[in-house]
């Protein structure tokens, strides 16, 4: 009788057992598959993904020419070539060419030519009527002599519609303290931590040709000029280890979740605050910064822009891009796409970012809340989570149908995202 | 015949528990200077490297340098103490990459910290080399001074 018990008991935890697993094992299959579909990303309904690029190296900014190529810019020569131009044939993009014998991050089309930077100039290169570079060889030198002190290195950049172009010129620091021991101001600001306006078409300016356009920006990598309002936005990289400098100030959560990423609609003139300044995006203000006498809770002066949105600490936004295509649902048409590279100074907690979010825009400025667009880029959670992300999103840019081009300078990946009608 | 499988069941279990445990327990108390600098290069690590260089050593990729299977680390100990007191300010290539962020002078930790948080660097992420002693980072510090 026991024993009948006994074996009961027993077979009915080898049934329970081998059912679960096999439910696990159902369960592990179905999600692989649909990660193969979508290349591993997550995206909102309707929306599919396809990797059209691999393996191409430290892919950084992009740009699509109605002709269906792209011009991608290398933050390191591969092959001792900085640019690589693929045409795109739906969901395959093929190697047409490489030229530029500079790596870099910053490159736009604008008016017949195609503008790439490195860390200290900006060249351009003459396009003939199919968008195609003139003489790779022979581009002319727009910018030099802009610093270059490794540190927020790169000089990403933008057009406007008067004959002007931006240039980031990222601060070489932290938060300054290196440079300003007494607290009397920030001395690398007179040629750093700002965005500078050249004349697009006139060579070989440098800093006393140029204007300082916007200051106090610590570090811009991505920033796009919205036509609609005919204005540039930039979106900033805020500083970091607040808890590290000021344990007594700040937690260690605080000091993941602070500052806020910002995006700034800039206007001539404008001082967006670094290093005094930095904004909390959980009391939704700018704050006075602890090395001047902030404590967390100290206001900045008004004299300070506050950002037009703000986004969690440290999640580093390389890439901007106003959305004016006709694929995409109505939502999407003039709001924001910003690609986040991902973070590294949230540790000890989990990092975060990696992905592509959404900001809905009207009339040209931010309306509503943000949205995770596409995510998945870092593959597993523990990969996410310390760091070690497979893919990193960089660069964005919209292709001739409206569909959205997003680079992965980790791994070389291009993804193409576009929308099924259903 | 169920009762004493059981029991003999229970029996190894228990004896598998109290080897384990009097393992886990003989490291804890192991009298070796050593090993409790590294416990307490561990809290300096924590409180002051991670940040930047992660908990694991891998750093960051383009910015901070990994501190696993690197000759800064493993090799010359006047260097690495050198690094420490003084910060870094220079592009460093390891294993075909690079790493551009500057790294601050810690001089604000004493002697036996910085000797505590490299032997613990030394120690760990899969690194074996020789502990670091404060008195080879006073040495390194009176000499620097001068």
């Amino acid at each position: 009788m026991n024993k009948k018990i006994f074996f009961a008991f027993c077979l009915s935890i080898f049934a329970t057992v081998g059912l679960l697993s096999f439910k696990l094992i159902k369960d592990d299959n179905s999600v692989r598959r649909r990660e193969i579909v979508n290349a591993g990303l997550t995206l909102p309904g309707g929306f599919q993904v396809a990797v059209i690029a691999d393996n191409l190296g430290s892919a950084r900014h992009l740009v699509a020419t109605p002709q269906g190529d792209i011009y991608v810019h290398l933050a390191r020569t591969k092959n001792g070539k900085g640019i690589l131009v693929l045409h795109v044939d739906g969901d395959k993009a093929t190697l047409k060419s490489s030229f530029a014998n500079f790596g870099g991050t910053g490159i736009a089309i604008k008016n017949g030519y195609l503008y790439a930077s490195n860390s200290r100039e900006v060249y351009r290169y003459k396009l003939d009527e199919k968008n195609e570079v003139i003489n790779p060889d022979k581009p002319e030198r727009i910018v030099t002599g802009l610093l270059d002190r490794r540190t927020h290195a790169p000089k990403a950049i933008a057009l406007d519609n008067d004959g002007n172009l931006y240039v980031n010129i990222g601060a070489y620091s932290n938060i300054c303290s290196e440079f300003d021991h007494n607290k009397t101001g920030c001395p690398i600001l007179d040629s750093a931590g700002g965005i500078w306006q050249f004349k697009a078409d006139k060579p070989d300016q440098t800093y006393g040709d140029g204007i300082r356009y916007a200051t106090g920006l610590r570090n811009v990598v991505g920033l796009a000029w919205n036509q609609q309002d005919n204005q540039l936005f930039v979106m900033q990289h805020g500083r970091d280890e607040l808890h590290n400098l000021f344990p007594n100030l700040y937690t260690v959560h605080q000091s993941a979740e602070l500052p806020a990423e910002c995006m700034f609609a800039i206007k001539k003139g404008d001082n967006a605050g670094w290093p005094y300044v930095y904004y909390d995006w959980m009391q939704h203000k700018n704050m006075l910064g602890p090395e001047y006498g902030g404590d967390s809770k100290k206001p900045a002066d008004s004299k300070y822009i506050n950002p037009v949105a703000a986004y969690p600490g440290h999640y580093a936004p390389d890439g901007l891009l106003f959305y004016t295509g006709n694929q995409f649902p109505e939502k999407y048409k003039n709001g924001a796409f910003i690609a986040f590279h991902g973070s590294w100074n949230r540790a000890p907690e989990p990092q975060a970012g990696y992905c592509v979010v959404f900001q809905p825009f009207k009339d040209g400025k931010p309306n509503g809340a943000w949205e995770v667009f596409a995510d998945g880029f870092a593959g597993t959670e523990e990969q996410k989570a310390s760091g070690h992300a497979v893919h990193r999103p960089c660069g964005l840019a919209q292709s001739p149908d409206g569909s959205l081009y997003v680079t992965d300078d980790n791994e070389g990946t291009i993804y193409k995202i576009t929308y099924k009608k259903q | 015949m169920n009762i004493k499988i059981t029991g003999l069941f229970l029996a190894s279990f228990i004896l598998l528990f109290n080897v384990l445990h009097a393992q886990t327990k003989k490291q804890v108390t192991h009298p070796n200077t050593v090993g409790t600098s590294i416990a307490r290069g561990k809290i300096v690590y924590t409180n002051v490297c991670l940040a930047c260089h992660m908990a694991d050593g891998g750093g960051v990729p383009n910015m901070n340098p990994p501190l696993i299977n690197t000759t800064y680390v493993l090799g010359n100990k006047a260097a690495l103490i050198k690094i420490v007191l003084h910060g870094f300010n220079e592009d460093v290539e390891i294993n075909g990459k690079t790493f551009s962020n500057t790294m601050s002078a810690h001089d604000d930790l004493n002697d036996r910290q910085i000797a505590d948080v490299l032997t613990y660097v030394r120690h760990s992420f899969d690194n074996k080399a020789s502990a670091v002693k404060a008195t080879e980072v006073s040495k390194v510090r009176t000499v620097a001074k001068k």
